[in-house]
């Protein structure tokens, strides 16, 4: 249709699926923010309006939940559970310090290409299997350094192969 | 993703693996409201989510609300650090929860369920999606279940975003109406007016999937297994410092010690029961047991070894909470982070008289005054270990000070 956005689109695709109501609100920003890593300004606005939802509630709920994000994170985040169970596996353990030194940045950052957002985060329900991490919705436990190399690279090759980057470039 | 790479160990038998699903609903199918709740009741059945409520009068007070329509909702939330049995139960015995809110629906006269399932499950969701699938064309699921036009359920799934307060009850169905995970006042209770305000039950998974096993093999096999004033078994959630963790059944009125000997943690210095709001037990109590009456717990147990530093332990769950409160009301959402900056200094600076009285003057507080059961119970680990661990801290810098003069 004539002037509207991709994201415009977008949300009008999300309404048809979950409806346009008060209790779709959460399916879809879950998606936007599943297919974009994050909800833009534009797409919380746009949600706003057709849902008939204020923006600050928009917001406020985009901000509650620590899966959404405002702000733009890597095509992977990586979690990584910090809660009793993992985390008494040494607070410097060998998997963590392996994460960071290959991808060259710390927690709460997203690598320079956009390719992974590392973060921290509570009990993910994995402790007779730790140190674990969730990467986006895929689960890995029972790390050792070399398996999560091997991790980091399988997504690696994802991107590669999706063509991640190219519009960047 | 398989699910059931992820599985883990299930270290002894679970009643589960001995009943089929369908069996109870199909008798449950050719029963009525009344005689399904009567054999709830019989059974003692409690809930599995932490508050350990009778789960047939949570279904009596559903069922005597007016309205034209009712929600049975499953909690699959879990997000008690150190609780994962959900976890297996929605891999390996899906179905078992699925019947189990049939099963609800049919008590109560509810035709819609929701199972709220949180994001770091969302690898679970493919597969239970097909499950889904799956009964629905098996006529088990869906309009007229067994060709009975009278009885209609059908399951959607939705997903949480990372919000342990979203777990409880309340906060779940706000999160459900499309709003942050705010707890709401009680009174009205979700059974009065829960979903979109529409009478609502909320079960945790493990307790909808015991409600088939008791169907299909009467009240009292599932209530011969515990004792008198706990009836009935449980699933525990083992991990920290022991040769096996993973899943365990144990029936009520099991003692720690011989968890202890069975998950191989005997050299255990503290066992941590009910996850980050439940209690730290010390050697002295390892005789105690797990029941309603002694015990009560999430189903969560953490073994702390020789090694553990139980300040470390103290420190973590309390910024657990102080990040994961909702922040609605001023005891937790203050007294969590005053709380994680006093045990941070006292790890380095000891724990003056003083200090204390006031620390426990504070807990006390946000036991009384907060609004819900995260506030009122993320005390319970710090002023266990405190009580029993505070040996561990370094001597008070400035009584060590006047110790060292005097020598
Ligand atoms: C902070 C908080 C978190 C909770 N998390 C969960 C949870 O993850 N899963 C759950 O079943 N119940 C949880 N509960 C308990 C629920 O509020 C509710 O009592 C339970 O789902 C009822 O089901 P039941 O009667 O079958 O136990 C939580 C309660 C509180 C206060
Ligand atoms: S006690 Fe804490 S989590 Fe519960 S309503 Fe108050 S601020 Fe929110
Ligand atoms: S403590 Fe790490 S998954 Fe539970």
């Amino acid at each position: 249709m004539e002037g509207q956005s991709p994201v415009q689109l977008e949300v009008e695709r999300l309404i048809r699926v979950h409806g346009r109501n008060r209790t779709a609100l959460m399916p879809i920003l879950q998606e936007l923010n599943r297919a974009h890593s994050y909800l833009s300004e534009e797409a919380m606005l746009c949600v706003s309006k057709e849902l008939g939802v204020p923006r600050a509630e928009v917001y406020g709920v985009a901000t509650f939940y620590s899966f959404l994000s405002v702000r733009p994170r890597g095509r992977f985040v990586i979690r990584m559970c910090r809660s009793i169970s993992c985390a008494k596996q040494g607070k410097f353990h060998p998997v963590t310090a392996a994460l960071m030194e290959e991808l060259g940045i710390s927690f709460g950052e997203t690598t320079p290409d956009g390719l992974f957002t590392l973060e921290k985060t509570n009990c993910m329900g994995m402790c007779d299997q730790g140190p674990a991490i969730l990467v986006n919705e895929d689960v890995h436990v029972k790390l050792t350094v070399a398996s999560v190399l091997e991790i980091i690279d399988d997504y690696r090759r994802k991107a590669k192969a999706e063509g991640f980057g190219k519009k960047i470039a | 993703m398989d699910v059931k790479s992820v599985r883990g160990l299930v270290g002894n038998k679970l009643s589960f693996e001995s009943v089929s699903a369908d069996n109870g609903l199909k008798r449950a199918a050719n029963m009525t409201a009344d005689e399904i709740i009567s054999q709830v009741i019989a059974s003692g059945l409690r809930g599995r989510g932490g508050a350990g409520f009778p789960t047939a009068k949570k279904w009596e007070f559903a069922r005597s609300e007016k309205g034209d329509s009712k929600y049975i909702v499953c909690n699959a939330d879990e997000g008690e650090p150190g609780t994962f049995k959900d976890r297996l139960i929605l891999t390996d015995f899906p179905d078992l929860v699925f019947a189990g809110m049939a099963i609800a629906g049919k008590a109560v006269g509810a035709e819609h369920g929701i199972l709220y399932l949180r994001a770091e499950y969302a690898w679970l969701r493919d597969h239970l999606e097909k499950v889904l699938e799956w009964r629905r064309s098996a006529k088990l699921l869906g309009k007229g279940l067994f060709n009975n036009k009278y009885f209609n359920f059908d399951i959607q799934i939705r997903m949480g975003s990372g919000a342990y307060i979203c777990g409880e009850e309340t906060a779940l169905l706000e999160s459900l109406e499309g709003r942050r995970g705010d707890a709401r006042n009680r009174i009205p209770f979700p059974v009065q007016a829960g979903f979109l305000g529409k009478p609502t039950v909320v079960n945790n998974v493990e307790t909808l999937a015991w409600v088939p096993c008791i169907i299909e093999k009467g009240p009292s096999w599932f209530s011969a297994m515990g004792t008198k004033k706990s009836p009935g078994a449980w699933l525990f959630s083992v991990s920290g410092d022991c040769k096996r963790p993973g899943i365990y059944e144990y029936p009520f009125g099991t003692s720690l010690h011989q968890l202890l000997e069975d998950v191989g943690g005997e050299d255990a210095k503290a066992v941590q029961v009910g996850g980050a709001s439940g209690l730290c037990v010390p050697p002295t109590g390892f005789s105690r047991t797990l029941s309603a009456g002694d015990l009560a717990t999430g189903g969560s147990i953490i073994i702390y070894g020789p090694e553990q530093d139980m300040f470390d332990v103290a420190e973590n769950f309390q910024h657990f909470f102080a990040d994961e409160s909702c922040g609605q009301c001023v005891p937790c959402r203050i007294g969590n982070v005053r709380l994680l900056d006093a045990i941070r200094k006292m790890r380095k600076a000891g724990l003056d008289a003083e200090t204390e009285r006031t620390l426990r003057q504070l807990t006390s507080t946000m036991r009384t005054a907060s609004k819900c059961g995260l506030g009122q119970s993320s005390t319970k680990a710090f002023l266990s270990i405190l009580d029993n661990f505070k040996n561990e801290l370094p001597p008070v810098v400035g009584e060590a000070k006047a110790t060292a003069a005097a020598e």
